[in-house]
């Protein structure tokens, strides 16, 4: 399926090249085309703004699956340093996740994201992002790793989901899953998780569990895909875009309910139009969460994320119970 | 002491949920079966020995040994989305609390098995799929909450079809909620065991599920995290019938045990029985 963003990028892509023209002329003209160009150019912008400037959850969803879209490994090469860490010393190494030690601000972290691939061969290779159980049994080792030497654990989310696939459930997609969640709502250092592109589902949570949830201005995270919502609730995968609208999976609605802490703006048109800028952005949150989360004993830290998760939902009830008690 | 509501509103509801039917079609083998002889053998098809889908307060029934004192039944749905389709979400709720006879999708509480005190949560799929929305996961979590104050083992017994879609991602983060509270439970040193019936999918089997020490499966249960029919479209081709069995399960190495209904009760009292005596003096 075309992605209806890149669509009307394509569109954009004629006037960018007609600007660029003048500009090139501009120089060795005797005529000065400025004022045109500027007209050209006011006229850009209020196509961008029309085009990019409110955005449905729709099309936020394919902004989020956008190809030129940073990924993990985008804003994880951003680091002062990284040593990728591989396998699940299993079975074999899941390219759909990376992981491993790096540097953040002068700060010893272990990294762990969900990768996408950049082109087809990548994408082919790394499973469109799509975690194996040997993948998730990855990200444990690798938190348990960094509880255990009281290293931050930072995540970058970006899956349709967990894989689908025969192998998959030969090697308990399922275990896998539940156990990277019993890591990280145990592991005794702070948390970070961004949402960088698509947050799938349960493969997205096990990333996820975090004391600080940050999400890009146009990713997604939701608890099924739309398409598989519509399969799922009215058998018709093709009302996807009424489905988006239902789920309320944007960043704003999930900031709303609790579930997202921070929401990183992005420039208009989507965090590929200024990449740099964007990633820089996002690790200075991720920095400035980290430092305030470690400053936090663990018992307390480990006592926040226990209440911020329990509170979670929307119920009614006579008498509220809650365990206050501590870990 | 008066009847308790859950004996009172305990109820028969198993195959297709058509209590006037005589004839029940085995969903595993295909065979009829006359509803009387299926209740004779525990809900058990006479033939291929497939456990019929059972309600969770004769579930309740089959297992505990007496009293079972129910916990967090006024924990009751919101519409966090305001979800509508052809229907309301409240409307839905409302249509499958009459259809099934219970308030939601588990029943959790406390009871003696085999002589152990023991908290026990058993979901239906007759509500909702069985799916986990707020209700499901607060009741869970409440449960092992109060099962870790009592110093008791836990015994969940699920059945689902996944996270409930009309909370959106509030249904998904209760597989956190759930985790957390499983978390705890396990690391203050008490026993968890889990039975999965059929089905078992999703963002159940994904959490609290397969967290549990020892992982019991009802016979010829399909238990797995995608659909089969999600599978199949990924893959584009048929899978064979035996894929995502308990069966296949037990030679995969996911899970500990495959037991019959007639052996469940027996089973879960010698595995309440190990951890009692081999507890670790508090
Ligand atoms: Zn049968």
């Amino acid at each position: 399926m075309t992605n209806p963003i890149v669509e009307r990028e394509r569109g954009l892509v004629e006037l960018e090249r007609r600007i660029a023209e003048l500009r090139d002329v501009n120089v060795d003209q005797p005529v000065d085309m400025s004022p045109e160009i500027a007209a050209l150019e006011q006229k850009y912008e209020e196509i961008l703004r029309e085009v990019f400037g409110n955005l449905s959850p729709w099309m936020k969803v394919h902004m989020a699956r956008h190809p030129n879209r940073p990924t993990a490994l985008d804003y994880i090469d951003a680091f002062e340093r990284f040593d990728e860490l591989h396998g699940d010393r299993h079975f074999r190494d899941d390219p759909a996740i990376v992981g491993g030690f790096g540097l953040l601000c002068g700060r010893p972290v272990i990294a762990i994201g969900e990768q996408r691939g950049r082109d087809t061969k990548e994408n082919l290779r790394r499973n469109f992002g799509m975690p194996s159980p040997e993948g998730y049994r990855k990200v444990r080792r690798l938190a348990h790793l960094a509880s255990r030497l009281g290293v931050p654990i930072v995540t970058f989310v970006d899956t349709k989901g967990a894989d689908p696939g025969i192998s998959s459930e030969e090697h308990a997609q399922s275990e896998a899953i539940a156990m990277c969640l019993y890591e990280f709502s145990q592991a005794r250092v702070p948390i970070v998780a961004t949402v960088v592109g698509e947050g799938g589902s349960g493969g997205a949570l096990a990333l996820a569990i975090a004391d600080h949830v940050i999400m890009l201005e146009h990713s997604t995270y939701s608890v099924a895909s739309p398409e598989g919502c519509a399969a799922i609730l009215w058998s018709d995968a093709s009302k996807a875009e009424e489905a988006a609208a239902r789920l309320k999976l944007t960043a704003q609605d999930l900031q709303g309910f609790g579930i997202v802490d921070e929401i990183v703006p992005e420039p208009l048109g989507g965090a590929h139009r200024d990449r740099e800028a964007v990633i820089a952005r996002v690790l200075g949150s991720i920095d400035a969460a980290v430092s305030r989360l470690a400053a936090m004993p663990p018992d307390r830290l480990l006592e926040e994320r226990y209440r911020k998760y329990r509170r979670l939902g929307s119920w009614e009830s006579g008498q509220q119970e809650s365990d206050g008690s501590h870990a | 002491m008066p009847t308790p509501d859950w004996l009172r509103i305990r109820r028969s509801k198993d195959g297709d949920g058509r209590d006037a039917a005589v004839w029940s079609k085995c969903p595993s083998c295909g065979e009829l079966l006359y509803r009387r002889d299926l209740a004779a053998n525990g809900h058990v098809c006479t033939r291929c020995g497939y456990a019929f889908r059972m309600g969770a307060y004769d579930r309740i029934s089959a297992i505990v040994d007496g009293d079972f004192t129910e916990i967090g039944a006024e924990v009751q749905a919101g519409d966090p989305l305001g979800w509508v389709d052809k229907r309301t979400y409240p409307v839905k709720l409302n249509a499958d609390r009459e259809k099934s006879g219970l308030g939601e999708a588990v029943v959790c509480g406390f009871g003696q098995i085999g002589g152990h005190d023991a908290a026990l949560g058993v979901m239906d799929f007759h509500f909702r799929g069985g799916t986990m929305g707020t209700v499901v996961g607060e009741r869970i979590a409440l449960l092992l909450e109060a099962a870790r104050r009592r110093k008791v083992p836990c015994v969940l017994f699920t059945a689902s079809g996944g996270a409930r879609m009309e909370e959106g991602m509030l249904a998904l983060m209760q597989m956190a909620k759930t985790t957390a509270a499983v978390a705890r439970f396990m690391e203050d040193g008490n026993f968890f065991v889990v039975v999965l019936t059929d089905p078992t999918t999703g963002g159940v089997s994904a959490s609290f599920a397969f967290q549990a020490d020892v992982i019991v499966a009802e016979a010829k249960a399909m238990i797995g995290f995608a659909g089969r029919r999600v599978i199949e479209q990924t893959i584009r081709q048929k899978l064979p019938d035996e894929f995502q069995t308990a069966e296949f399960l037990l030679e995969k190495g996911a899970i500990d045990m495959v037991v019959t209904r007639a052996e469940l009760k027996p089973t879960l009292v010698r595995l309440l029985g190990y951890a009692a005596r081999g507890r670790r003096a508090s």
